[in-house]
This record gives C-alpha cells, structure tokens and sequence, in this order.
C-alpha cells in the first residue's frame, strides 16, 4: 500500500513537469490504482483443465505409437497437432481461470545519470599515469588492422577467381549440335516456330559449364534482321544461342512463336525467372524485361551429311553481367 | 510445502540467484493481443531448431556426385540425382515422419518470417522503439535480414529445380555487386555457378550452424534488453512512464505464454502432416539447362522477385566495363535500402520530430501522423514491389497482359506511395478530431469490486 502511494505522489511530480499534461479526466485515470487480486476457485474449470492435459497426453501417445506402427504423415499429423493443441489449450484456460488473476504494477528503474558518471570516472580512472597516450593509440590501432587481416584473408581459401570462367565455352567450328539424348541434328528435321534443347557433341561436362547449354529455333530466313557480320551465321533460318540468360543466369526455356505474323509481337525466347525477352531475328536483341544484354550466339553450318555444326564460339560471355563482361558482338 | 521449499533451497544455495528469480517471478508483461506477434516469431524459431536438428541428422549436401535414383518415388526411377536430393527424397518417403519433420520446417520458415513482420510493423506504428529501445529495434530488423537469408539459404539445400533455379539468381545478383561482385561470387560459390558443385555444403554450414547460432545470440541480446526497460504498454488506468501495469510472469503470465507456444507448434504440425509444402519430387533435379515458370520461391523473397522484374532495362558501362549491372537494382540496391531505412528510423524520427525523450507509453497510430503516414507509405512500396512478383501468376490466372501489368506497376510503385501518405495523414488528422473508434464498440467500462463488498463503475482500458 505504502509502495503504492509513493508511486502516486512520483507520478503526480512527473505529471506536474510534463510539457504538455493529459486531460484532468485522463490524468486520474492514470493515477489511480491499478492492482488487482482474485484468487477465486473455479472447480469447473480445473476440470476442463484436466481433462484437456490427459487427453492432450493421450493424444501425443497415439503420435509416438503410429510413429512406430505406421508412420502416415496426415495421421501423425494430425494426433500430435491435436495433442499440442490440448495441452497448450489446457495452459491457456488455467492461466485466464485456475491460477490466481493479478493485476500487478512494476517501477522501472533507470539507471541514474550519477551512477554512469561514476562509471566514467572509473573507467578514465584506468587510463591514469599514462604518458605516451598517441604511440600507444597508434600502435594499438596497427594491432587490431592486423589481427582483423589475419582472421579475415583465410577465407579466401574458399574460392577462386572467376578467371574469365563467363568467357570459356566448349562450343568451336566443326562440333556438331546434339539434343540432351546425344543424337545429332539434322537441319532439315527443325521446323519452323520449334525450340530445342542443345548440348556441345561429346562433353561429358556439358551440365556443369555455363556455355555448353544452348537453345535452338528456326524462323522464315527472309524475315532474319542479324547484323552484317552474322549473316551466315544462321543457316536456312536456323539459329542458336546460349540458353543462359544475360540477367541473372536461369535457363531460358520459353519460346513465343506467332501464331498469326500479322497481329502477334515477334517470336521471342523468354527467361521464366525475371521474364527477360529476346527478339531472335534481331540476334536475341533484349525487347523487354530487365536483361540488357543480347544472349551470345552460337554461329551454325551444315556439314555434308545435313547436320547441324558450330562454325565458332559463342559470341560474347555467357551469363550474368559482372565488371569485366565481354560485350556479345554485333548486338546491343 | 516445506518440501517445495527444500527444493528450491537446495538449487538456490548452487546458483545463489535466488533474488533475481523472486523479482523475475514478479516480472509483468502488459497486456495487448499484439505483442504476442514477437512470442510467434520467438516460438517459430524456437520449432525450427527442433525440426531442423532432426533433418541435419539426415540431409546430404554433397551435390559432388551422382547416383541413379531407385527409391519409391516411381516418376524419378533411373534419374541421375545428387545426394543432396537424393536424402530430401529419402526423408520425404522412407525416414518414419520425416516428410511432417520437412514441411513442418518448412512452414515454420514461412510463420517465422510473417511473424517477425507482422511484429515489426506492430513496434513501428506504436512508437514502441523510440529511446530507450533503439538497439533493440536495431536487432529485430537484423534478425528479419538473417531469418530471410536463412529461410532462402533453407530452401536452396535440396537440389531440387527450385533451389537450383534460386541459387542462380542469387550468383547472377552477387555477380551485379559493383566492382567486386565476380570475385566475391566466384569466391562465394567455389567458381562459376552452376559448375562442380561446392555450394550447397557451403550453404548446409551456414544454414544449420553459422546463422542459427547468430540469431540465437541476437534474439538472447533482444530479449535481455527487452527485460532490462521493462515492456511497454498503451496508456490506461494506472500505467504511467514510470511503470509497468499487467500479469505477473508467474503464474499466469508463463501458463499463458507455454500454452501460445504450444499453439503455434500445434498448428504448424498440422500444416506439416497436412498441408503439401515443396513438393520437390515434382519439380525434379536442377540441371543448369532446366527451368519452369510455375514454381515460386516463399513468399519473402517475392518483394526481390518483383523488384528484380520491374527493374528498367539499365546497366551503367564505362568504356569496356560494366560498373553496375542490372540486378543490383533489384537485387541489391532494393533491398538495401529498404532495411537501412528500417535500422535508421528510430534516429530518422528523433532528427524530424526533435523528440529526444524516453518513451515507455505507446502511441496509437492515429496520435503521430507523420510517423504512420510514412510507415504506411514505405510499406504499401514495398508491398507494390512484391504484388509485382505475381504478375505472372495474374497473367495465368486471369489473363492480364504481363507486359502491361509490368509496365503499369512501374509507373505505380512512383505514385502511390506519395498518394498513400497524403491519404493517410488526412484519415489520422480526421480520426484524431472526430475521437471516432472503427471497428470497436461503445465506450469500455470496468465493474469493479470494491474493499467494503460494493460494486463501481470505471471508466475502462483502451
């Protein structure tokens, strides 16, 4: 009770220093005393409680036996989310009607401004009878750079380099097309408006090197807008390029091909991640979406037998774009 | 009794914190249903450890090597597989319970990071993060930052398409960090990504060890410096600055809180054995050659999603290099800058509003309407931003050009935010002269009973 009134009469100074006091209703309000205490027995309630307890015990039981006996991930489930459930609404009802109901009231206690000047007395206090305050400073300063390095250089130990890994590919004149069975492409069996899924011929690694994968399609040849220098680079309409995209490397693996020239937007190949959209008879120009660079293309031949052959690399750095990021030639 | 006395006689004369735990028996926490959003997210963490302890006993992260599959999942037989997949599949069809063990983590991610928001948004629009508590504040947004990194680094485990397809992204946005970003991602990932595999054990590390550890310190650090200023609590009878009015810890205040936390394990088992989760038999191994525009990452990362598609079409370039590339605006910049505002605010608020007092008492958001104008501003943006991140799913669902919703979203994310603020300033000033209460009743009362037996009529709590 004497607690109480002490509290009452430090807030009402409080209450008097404030800049901008509540309402006179508000201000009572707040002054008067909020404690309560009712430790009333609710005979009904301890039954409910107990109730729930044994049968949310039963239930976490049945878990443990179905575990063993048959393990259903719906009926484990469902017996241990029913057994937390009782037992963690047994709690709940005791804490609102089995337990004492309190309202109690706590006085914070910030620490007082003279205590932390002592405390910075004390510790100036161990600086005392020092002379050479700046060489130590100094010194101590190159201790810590050093010992930051130290613990931090090791974890270069993780990685190498990229060394210039965006620009290798596998791709070189004379190696033939295949699709992810390893069999060859033969140019004449690429229809219009299709899309293939295409590896390096012979490269047991193909899966693991970003510029190995490429995709191939085939549009009318009269309708190809390629820059000057790749004009035969896309044999009967025919064209590849690396099917990893420019924005940040998922696989492009959407082909929009017209269904009516006349009223569609152009064929297109489109990245599923960010949507990036690469205009093909523009030399897989970006049309929209976040990519900014063309996707590098892989420059194709006919052997003699009528399949399908690279006639040189890839035509700029495969992936996503970083500092040194060797620009595809010819496109944007 | 005397043998409960005994008891705890016999542990106080070892610990001799006998007095700390009186005063912490005694300890009150103010009443409010929304400041149990932080004990959800308290108790989603505290269930991802459990889960997430008995997957580690089972889960390989090698992606080295691989191995044709013959386990039970008939659709995948005589695919070449990576352990890493290889064990999730196995945990999810042969180890008793291990497939409630996986989506139940799994959901818990999902709970963990809905909870921290929702209890962020909470602290933000009561003010309650003013002086005393701006490191506390300071740590909760840390702690979002790594629960976001750990559910995203979670998910990645697997090998399945979607992590695979995650994990590219991720390489494609360190890769777009000016200047350093190729060494640090190559560094990072062992090399190029995809390539021989060294990340997901890399990853495993980090994901089961490195962050659960610093967010166990950092939510320890929260809690402390919660308990050292005591809790806050909204204005009402008897509750000054200087005090703290509610339940005492024991006992009603600890039955209450085991039994939330019981609920919300209780629920999330139920979401486990129930509901289907990342059903990673269905999207199949990640091979660097495959994708598939039906599979979306957990809901928090779809704010990076959307603000990686909206980005414009933008690299800057000096002569042959690249100085920034076009993820780091989504990627990077975005995001970063939404949680430096976020860390910020507190000192933000004391700069604008020269308020440099201790507050204990929060406000209603009504009650500063510059701080909830803003706050709802910022969030609508970012909300926009994660809204754009389904324009795909719109455009499948219902049609709607994806091009153009893009193309609109661009022009939104300008324009809203401001219109959002102007709105809501106006409402709060218009609440705050009208005195009215949306969606509550009458005005509370209080039947009291009073020392000599009577019954009184007060005034109730807000």
């Amino acid at each position: 009770m004497r607690a109480g009134r002490l509290a009452f009469l430090a807030g009402a100074v409080r209450g008097l220093l404030r800049p901008a006091p509540p309402t006179g209703a508000a201000r009572a309000e707040e002054h008067s005393d909020p404690r309560e205490y009712d430790a009333t027995p609710h005979p009904r309630a301890e039954l409910a409680v107990a109730a729930l307890l044994a049968l949310g015990g039963l239930l976490c039981l049945a878990f443990a036996v179905l575990l063993v006996a048959h393990p259903n991930t719906q009926l484990l489930g469902a017996a241990l989310a029913a057994g937390l459930a009782c037992v963690g609404a047994a709690l709940g009802l005791a804490s609102k009607r089995v337990v004492p109901q309190e309202v109690h009231v706590e006085e914070r206690e910030p620490v007082p401004p003279e205590v932390d000047a002592a405390l910075a007395a004390e510790a100036r206090a161990g600086g005392e009878g020092i002379s050479r305050r700046r060489v130590l400073a100094g010194a101590a300063g190159l201790a810590g750079c050093g010992l930051l390095g130290a613990l931090a250089v090791p974890i270069t130990a993780l990685g190498p380099n990229l060394d210039g890994a965006p620009d290798r590919t596998p791709w070189r004149r004379g190696r033939h097309l295949v699709d992810p069975d390893g069999e060859r492409l033969r140019a004449a069996d690429i229809q219009i408006g299709s899309f293939h899924n295409v590896l390096p011929e012979g490269d047991a690694r193909a899966l693991e090197e970003l510029g190995a994968p490429v995709v191939l399609v085939r549009v009318a040849p009269d309708s190809l807008d390629l820059p000057p220098e790749r004009r035969t680079w896309a044999p009967q309409g025919i064209l590849a390029f690396s099917q990893i995209c420019t924005h940040a490397g998922c696989a492009v693996t959407l082909f929009r091909y017209p269904a009516s020239e006349a009223t569609s937007k152009p064929p297109a190949l489109v990245c599923p991640c960010h949507y990036s959209t690469f205009d093909v008879r523009r030399a897989a120009k970006p049309v929209f979406g976040p990519a900014v660079r063309a996707l590098p293309q892989l420059p194709l031949a006919v052997d003699a037998d009528g399949f399908l052959v690279a006639d040189g690399p890839l035509s700029g750095s495969v992936g996503p774009s970083w500092l040194d990021v060797r620009q595809s030639e010819g496109g944007r | 009794m005397s043998g409960g006395a005994d008891a705890v006689r016999w542990v106080d004369e070892r610990l001799g914190a006998g007095r700390l735990a009186k005063r912490a028996l005694r300890y009150v926490f103010p009443e409010h249903w929304s400041f149990l959003l932080g004990e959800l997210a308290l108790y989603s963490f505290a269930f991802l450890l459990l889960t997430g302890t008995f997957l580690a006993l089972f889960f390989s992260p090698d992606i080295g090597s691989r191995e044709v599959y013959d386990g039970p999942f008939r659709e995948l037989a005589g695919m070449e597989v990576t352990p890493a997949y290889r064990s999730t599949l196995d945990l999810s069809s042969v180890v008793p319970g291990g497939l409630l063990m996986r989506q139940a983590h799994h959901w818990a991610a999902n709970v963990f990071v809905a909870a921290m928001i929702l209890h962020l948004v909470r602290v933000f629009f009561t003010g309650a993060f003013r002086r005393p508590r701006e490191a506390i504040w300071m740590l909760g947004v840390l702690l979002l930052g790594l629960g976001v990194f750990e559910g995203f680094a979670g998910y990645s485990l697997p090998d399945d398409l979607l992590s695979g397809m995650g994990l590219a992204i991720a390489y494609g946005v360190a890769m777009s960090v000016p200047l350093v970003g190729g060494p640090f991602a190559g560094l990072a990932w062992g090399g190029e990504y995809p390539g021989p595999g060294v990340i997901e054990s890399r990853l495993f590390i980090v994901h089961v060890f490195v962050v659960p550890l610093v967010m166990a310190a950092v939510i320890g650090l929260h809690l402390a410096l919660v308990a050292r200023h005591h809790h806050t609590q909204f204005p009402g009878r008897g509750r000054r600055e200087g005090n703290t009015v509610g339940t005492p810890l024991w006992p009603g205040y600890a039955l209450r809180s085991v039994g939330l936390m019981l609920l919300v394990f209780a629920v999330l088992v139920a979401l486990g054995g129930l509901v289907q989760i990342n059903p990673i038999w269905q999207w199949g191994p990640y091979e660097l050659n495959r994708s598939t525009n039906g599979a979306q990452p957990d809901w928090y990362l779809g704010w990076l999603i959307g603000a990686l598609r909206l980005a414009p079409e933008v690299e800057v370039r000096a002569g042959n290099l690249t100085l920034i590339p076009n993820p780091f605006w989504g990627g990077v910049a975005f995001p970063t800058f939404v949680f430096a505002t976020a860390f910020a605010w507190p000192f933000l608020e004391r700069r604008l509003s020269r308020d440099r007092a201790a507050h204990h008492l929060l406000d209603r958001p009504r009650d500063h309407p510059w701080r909830t104008a803003f706050g709802i501003a910022f969030l609508g943006w970012v909300v926009l931003v994660f809204y754009a991140g389904a324009a795909d799913r719109v455009f499948y669902a219902f049609q709607i050009s994806y091009e153009g919703q893009v193309l609109v979203y661009r022009w939104l994310v300008l324009v809203v935010p401001p219109v959002l603020f102007v709105v809501t300033k106006l409402a709060c000033d218009e609440l705050r002269r009208s005195g009215a209460r949306p969606a509550r009743g009458g005005p509370p009362a209080a039947v009291v009973r009073r020392p000599d037996g009577g019954f009184s009529v007060l005034p109730g709590d807000d």
